[in-house]
């Protein structure tokens, strides 16, 4: 019997090489936990019968295109599109044998903190099905932590990846912005969309990392990154951490969040870390205002393509061109791609450009240095993932500035293309507390060295406690 | 009407001749079926990302040389937001603050003078896809039921020559447009041919009054492809807008439609239009920093510019002769033949009327040409001389009848038989010349010279 | 900074092709007056001598070589299309009239 709740991909793996477990043997158990519990949960937007390949099966968030498997980006606008051609990360997985479950739910175009803004209904939390998993990766988070998948991949632009790894108690990394390529992702901000791995152990989401990261001649944005190692230390010698006090003292973090992380600091010193308080002073303050300009411009842009014309839904109103834009679009797309279309739109149009977009760049700027002065001192940075807990479903929907808050601490060192690792570090109110670690660029390995060391002091167990 | 002046500048843009497209490794091959040199990129499908093409972007720089250009030390592709289902993405990549190309200048030679034209930027950028209107009565997009849309065209490598509005008549810029084709077909960058669609300009015309400073309202006339009809619509726009300006009516800027029927300019009107293309650094892509050692390669690749070698023509076989030599692209033959021992100006327009020759015949042809050789031989070797290496000797032999004494009663027999063109050229129509001579090369076979046969005529008919 | 007034906001809606019915106008007015309020806070830094930032890599000079690579079938050029003629691809007309 496998017990999917409980084994890891290096668990996996093991049954597979010792041959105690065929392929498909692994692969129907995983069906076979979606059909008992994805009804509840919804992670899933698409189970893939057959995909072929031997290996350990994978869960690709649905923003990832996928070869002959319907891709949707969680949108109404691309219902029954089937990809032609494979993202690179994808293609990566499928060489590693890697063999894809499903598609898992996202917020339309990844714009959410919630997984509630998916035209499909939105995914649970398997900690507590009344509350979110947070987003826009929920469906990856969920299946995860549910044992509906030993590992997955989700995409990150303002905290995709981490928030909901947090909200569900599972290890999420947001790799160095061009280190991962972007090709076949379904875009929504292009410079800060990165595809990175969510998993129940750091070893696994460092192992995963290793198959999807490298340069692809398909983006340009992409450059090679340093040989991964696996993390098998346990103690954090010779290493600083920084505490930035703007993102550990914000009024919004709650305080069993901020216990559970002081909890994780002080294990930092215990494990040989010399810790010390930092200060990021503008990028909490401008990160959120930053991003919302930023990543809505990019994705005014980047969502032009849905048009009707080559893919996905066209509105049967569709008497004239100009007719069969604004009614595809206005039937096709949900208010939160048309919220962030609109304020895109006006933050690069004649007359605002300057005083938002380009006003916006330069803060990004302003944070950028204070992350890079930051790391002078430190080799990584630690603060809470997300300001709460999982949230109740419908919580934040009818207030959008709410919504965004919830990734008040994740964005910052996002639009500083840095990497940033999520580790649960314990619970309240039981519900799952995460811890995010950030690094410079390409500290990759310095983040998973801490998270696996501090993983072991903590000794949290990632199975939800209703499902033990 | 004299006291007005056109001010006229162009958007030049020619398709670059490259093997893929802009952002893809699509072929581009012309007249392919219909959607078969698409892909993901190309299609934007969702996901799918740019990568720029090397080869256009060094063609950019090279034209940029040529014209004199600054080369950017970091050029940046930019996003142009519009919808239109030949633009599958909703924006076309182009380049906005940061062109490849700065300010250059092209001097277009003229007989006694020059016209320099100064170019404000050229930058690199992606054709649109072709849409075709079906259901219309004429196939355009007025009163058609449907629009079809075939992307193989979308995204091929377009190079934009902007010009500062220097020209002054249409004249001017015709010249203008021919020497800057030239220059572009010759760097190799582009087949630029306005009938296949691979050389297009935007013309912008206003007037002012002479000596006026500053300028008035411009209409702004797109995607021509003729010369014929640019220069009939700066024509058209010219007098439209002075009698406008004349009659005290407002001459608004905007896009007008050139209509070769009635040879009149309407304004362009859509709904769909709009003018905010909220450009922004285009996130998928990196700057270009163009590397010293490149720019240095390319400039040592530069072909002598046209405009410099009809300056240097000029004194060998005056202005026009060196102007059509160098715009026909027969000077090679004439230098081939004039370094053959002909003279230039016969070189010149050997090159011009009998220029289908192969390259390594040049010396052999002045070698028959110099000699007087039968119409018929010389015809001979001329038409051999386009397939195969010829040799002189076969021709020479064929030595024309020079012999005053066996031409004349030739002469005098047809001069006898047709009194009324004797009466015509006595009467000053010398051009019945070549009439007799005519006559003669038919009686002789093609055998006679007919420089000889025309000097015993004029002196027989010298009054 | 001021509140986008409804004649604009329809202009940006018209900008980006999004109908915005009258419902969808009530709703999403405010909503977005408050997120330009909120977002406006960036106005507040003084960053005249503050380079933009448009990429966080600072990479130059990628490009591919202009050799063809095989491209799409015309059967999945065309396998999503909403609406084909032969092997093109069929969208509604121009007009303007309607």
């Amino acid at each position: 019997m496998i017990d999917t709740l409980r084994l890891t991909a290096e668990g996996a793996k093991d049954l597979l090489e010792r041959k105690e477990v065929s392929g498909d043997e692994l692969f129907a158990a995983y069906l076979a936990a979606i059909g008992e519990r994805d009804p509840e949960l919804h992670c899933y937007l698409h189970v893939c019968e057959d995909p072929g390949g031997a290996g350990i099966p994978i869960a690709l968030k649905d923003v990832i295109g996928t070869r002959g498997i319907p891709t949707t980006a969680g949108s109404k606008i691309l219902e029954g599109y089937v990809p032609v051609y494979d993202a690179t990360v994808a293609t990566r997985c499928k060489e590693h044998g890697l063999r894809v479950l499903g598609k898992t739910n996202t917020d339309e175009f990844a714009m959410g903190s919630s997984t509630e803004n998916s035209a499909y209904g939105p995914t649970h939390n398997p900690w507590d099905p009344t509350r979110v998993p947070g987003g826009s990766g929920g469906g990856s988070a969920a299946a995860v932590s549910a044992g509906l998948a030993p590992w997955a991949l989700g995409s990150d632009t303002g905290g995709s990846i981490k928030q909901p790894s947090a909200l569900c108690g599972n290890v999420g990394l947001r790799p160095t912005y061009g280190t991962v390529s972007r090709y076949g992702i379904v875009a929504f901000a292009s410079s800060l969309d990165q595809v990175g791995p969510v998993a129940k152990t750091v070893r696994d989401c460092a192992f995963l990392y290793s198959v999807i990261a490298g340069r692809d001649p398909c983006d340009s944005t992409t450059v090679e990154s340093p040989e991964v190692v696996l993390p098998a230390g346990d103690d954090l010698k010779g290493l600083r951490v920084g505490v930035p006090k703007e993102l550990n003292e914000h009024e919004a973090i709650e305080p069993g969040v901020r216990k559970a992380v002081e909890h994780a600091i002080e294990l930092c010193r215990q494990l040989g870390a010399e810790v010390g308080e930092c200060s990021l002073p503008r990028s909490v303050d401008f990160g959120l205002p930053c991003y919302y300009l930023i990543a809505p411009a990019e994705a005014s842009s980047n969502l032009a393509r849905y048009d009707g014309v080559r893919y996905g839904y066209r509105s049967p109103n569709s008497a004239d061109r100009l007719d069969m834009y604004t009614h595809t679009r206005d039937e096709g797309f949900g208010d939160e791609p048309k919220r962030r279309i609109l304020v895109g739109t006006y933050a690069l149009s004649a007359g605002y450009y300057d005083a938002y977009y380009g006003q916006a760049q330069k803060v990004r700027t302003v944070i950028a240095r204070e992350h890079a002065q930051a790391f002078e001192n430190f080799d990584v940075l630690v603060t809470p993932t997300s300001p709460t807990v999982a949230f109740e479903l419908g919580g934040r929907t009818a207030d959008p500035l709410a919504m965004y808050a919830s990734d008040l601490l994740t964005i910052p060192s996002c639009m500083a293309g840095l990497p940033g690792l999520n580790v649960p570090c314990g619970l309240s109110e039981g519900l799952p507390v995460g811890l995010q670690l950030i690094g410079p660029q390409f500290a990759e390995n310095a983040l998973f060295r801490v998270g696996h060391a501090l993983e072991q002091a903590i000794g949290f167990d990632f199975v939800p406690e209703r499902l033990r | 009407m004299s006291a007005w002046e056109s001010v006229i500048g162009l958007e030049v843009h020619a398709h670059l001749k490259t093997r893929t497209k802009m952002f893809c490794r699509c072929a581009l091959e012309y007249g392919a079926h219909e959607n078969s040199d698409t892909c993901p990129v190309c299609l934007a499908h969702p996901g799918a990302l740019p990568v720029a093409n090397r080869r256009a972007i060094e063609f950019t720089i090279k034209l940029g040389l040529a014209l004199g250009c600054e080369i950017a030390d970091r050029a940046i592709f930019a996003r142009k937001n519009y919808f239109y289902p030949d633009l599958p993405k909703g924006y076309q990549i182009s380049q906005y603050e940061a062109p490849l190309c700065g300010p250059g200048r092209l001097v277009v030679p003229v007989d006694g003078g020059e016209e320099v034209v100064r170019i404000a930027r050229a930058h690199l950028e992606e054709d649109a896809a072709k849409t075709v209107h079906a259901g219309g009565a004429t196939g355009r997009s007025v009163g058609a039921t449907a629009s079809l849309v075939d992307f193989n065209r979308g995204g091929t490598p377009l190079l934009e020559i902007v010009t500062e509005p220097d020209l002054r008549s249409a004249d001017e810029a015709l010249r203008f447009l021919r020497l800057l084709r030239q220059t572009i077909v010759e760097l190799g960058i582009s087949d630029a041919e306005m009938e296949k669609g691979t050389l297009r300009a935007d013309v912008n015309v206003s007037v002012r009054e002479r000596g006026e400073e500053g300028y008035r309202s411009r209409w702004e006339i797109k995607n021509m492809n003729s010369f014929t009809f640019i220069g009939r619509a700066i024509e058209a726009a010219v007098r439209q807008q002075v009698a406008a300006h004349e009659s005290g009516e407002a001459v608004v800027q905007s896009t007008y439609d050139y209509e070769a029927d009635t040879d009149v300019l309407t304004v362009h009107r859509s709904k769909e239009e709009a003018d905010d293309y909220r450009y922004f650094p285009e996130p998928d892509l990196v700057p270009i920093e163009p590397p010293a050692e490149l720019v240095e390669r390319l400039r040592a690749e530069l072909p002598e510019a046209p405009g410099t070698r009809i300056r240097r023509l000029e004194p060998l076989v005056g202005f026009a002769l060196a102007l059509e030599l160098v715009s026909t692209g027969n000077e090679r033959k004439a230098e081939l033949l004039a370094a053959a021992g002909l003279d230039w100006r016969e070189a010149a327009n050997v090159a011009m009327n009998r220029g289908d020759f192969l390259p390594e015949n040049a010396r052999a042809l002045a070698a028959i040409l110099q000699a007087n050789v039968t119409r018929e031989a010389l015809d001979g070797a001329f038409s051999a001389s386009a397939q195969r290496p010829i040799s002189p000797d076969d021709y020479l032999a064929q030595a024309a009848v020079g012999d005053e004494s066996e031409l004349a009663p030739v002469i005098d027999a047809v001069l006898a038989a047709n009194p009324e063109q004797v009466e015509t050229y006595r009467g000053g129509k010398e051009g019945v010349l070549g009439f007799f001579v005519g006559q003669v090369m038919k009686e002789t076979q093609g055998k006679a010279d007919p420089k000889v046969v025309n000097r015993l005529i004029r002196e027989r008919l010298a009054p | 900074m001021t509140e986008i007034s409804r004649e604009l906001l329809l202009h940006v809606a018209h900008l980006a092709r999004l109908e915005l019915r009258e419902d969808e106008l009530a709703r999403l007015e405010g909503q977005l007056n408050d997120i330009l309020a909120a977002v406006s806070k960036v106005a507040e830094l003084d960053l005249s001598d503050v380079p933009p930032t448009s990429h966080p890599l600072d990479i130059v000079n990628v490009w591919g070589e202009d050799e063809p690579r095989p491209c799409l079938s015309v059967e999945d050029a065309l396998a999503n299309a909403p609406e084909r003629a032969g092997d093109f691809f069929k969208v509604p007309p121009g007009g303007g009239a309607t």
